[in-house]
């Protein structure tokens, strides 16, 4: 057990990445409002990149940014899940505003963010 | 009256008979039917709507427990976290930081990474922001195309009320921060290849600052200095310079040429070559990005 345990203190960072990402998910499949869906789907992204930078750390070691001229590997993190969490930060933010102007002009049509009465009003126009 | 709507389908869905003959309950079985049985459809239309109105839930709640379950069931087969050979330690990483100082001549070896060795993939991260802004642009711009009279009514009025409510404490304050706000930005602009920062934390730092004065103080003030036509010319013309002066190192890379731009000193503030105009570039379309959005979502204009 306590090494289950240990296990558990040591994977702490990826762990807490993966269960993010099921509240995340899960709330992205049952919330009705849209706006929530999309907090929904920021807390996904926020989970792979918690996941990401916890892959890129090593023990003991500085923030890629050269100190006094050394080059040496061993001092360093990995700089590539930052540059790849950058990106990735900049796509999520896109993302959710063009989901946004959607949602916008949905409520401006229907007058309502709840994606069930969205649903039952286009179907009430599509059957006019 | 929208609940009205809703609680009518519901009704309808749930009136229906059950004993209907729902031989096959799938939602594709429609190229057989007849088309004479009308109340047949219905029936059928019902049963699938109740079919899936009371295992959605269900399925998706499987679903993500299931996948969450795997998910975490891998984290335990993953190299140790901060251990020091893990795979993705490799000799990418090794290249990167024991010859990106000699090869980039920045300091900050994420962001010689990001704007030398793979600075196309940060050129398509502009354009993806660049197309973010024009597609909201496209869905919540009001001009000719997309008026609705009962809208500029309210936002005239919004105006009307902006103008007679300027409050003096809020305005004396943001004219206090906001300088202070854009030249830390810039400051994280012009330094993002010696120290944490860059383009991006920049930009949203220099947005930041342009949101907070809008805010404060209307539309009417900001556009002053910063409308449509600056928003255009800014964008355009950075990403343009970027584009160009990629495709002039991609081009003198390619065909082994030297570029001829010097890579100055490391840790000064001139160095790193084109590092720091693409940074500039970068931070100017993210700021301009930034405020944009929240002027197309407050006010439909810029």
């Amino acid at each position: 057990m306590p090494a289950l345990l240990s296990e558990i203190i040591n994977y702490r960072f990826e762990i807490f990445a993966f269960l993010l990402f099921g509240i995340g998910f899960m709330n992205l499949l049952l919330q009705k409002n849209l706006i929530k869906k999309i907090i929904a789907f920021n807390v996904m992204d926020s989970s792979v990149f918690l996941f990401l930078a916890s892959q890129g750390f090593i023990d003991g070691r500085a923030a890629p940014i050269v100190v006094d001229g050394v080059t040496d590997v061993h001092r360093y993190i990995n700089p590539i899940p930052s540059g790849l969490v950058l990106t990735g930060i900049v796509v999520s933010v896109s993302v959710s505003a063009f989901f946004l102007a959607l949602v916008q002009r949905l409520y401006k049509r229907y007058k309502t963010v709840e994606f069930d009465e969205i649903m039952v009003l286009a179907k009430k126009e599509a059957e006019k | 009256m929208k609940r009205e709507w809703l609680s009518r389908f519901v009704s309808w869905v749930e009136t229906g008979s059950a004993a209907q003959p729902s031989a096959n309950a799938r939602p594709e079985k429609r190229s057989g039917a007849p088309a004479g049985g009308g109340a047949v459809k219905d029936a059928r239309k019902k049963d699938r709507y109740r079919l899936f109105f009371n295992t959605y839930y269900t399925v998706a709640v499987i679903v993500c427990l299931t996948l969450v379950s795997v998910l975490i069931y891998t984290v335990f087969h993953l190299p140790f976290f901060g251990a020091e050979n893990s795979p993705a330690a490799n000799e990418v990483v090794k290249r990167y930081v024991e010859k990106g100082l000699d090869e980039t001549g920045a300091v900050n070896i994420v962001a010689g990474m990001i704007l030398d060795y793979r600075a196309f993939d940060t050129f398509g991260e502009s354009s993806v922001l660049f197309l973010a802004v024009t597609s909201v642009m496209i869905l919540l711009l009001r001009d000719e195309n997309n008026i609705d009279p009962q809208e500029d009514l309210a936002s005239a009025h919004e105006m009307v009320i902006e103008m007679d409510n300027q409050d003096l404490i809020l305005q004396k304050v943001i004219k206090l921060v906001v300088p202070c706000i854009l030249l830390f930005g810039i400051y994280v602009v012009l330094n993002g290849h010696l120290s944490p920062g860059g383009g991006f934390s920049g930009g949203a730092i220099m947005g930041a600052g342009l949101i907070v004065y809008s805010a404060s103080y209307g539309s009417v003030s900001i556009n002053r200095f910063f409308n449509m036509k600056t928003f255009r010319a800014l964008t355009t013309s950075a990403l343009l310079c970027y584009a160009l002066s990629k495709a002039y190192s991609f081009f003198t890379g390619a065909n082994g040429l030297p570029t001829g731009i010097p890579l100055g000193t490391p840790g000064a503030i001139l160095s790193s070559g084109l590092i720091l105009v693409l940074d500039i570039c970068v931070g100017l379309v993210v700021a301009c990005t930034m405020y944009g959005f929240y002027a197309l979502f407050a006010r439909g204009e810029l």
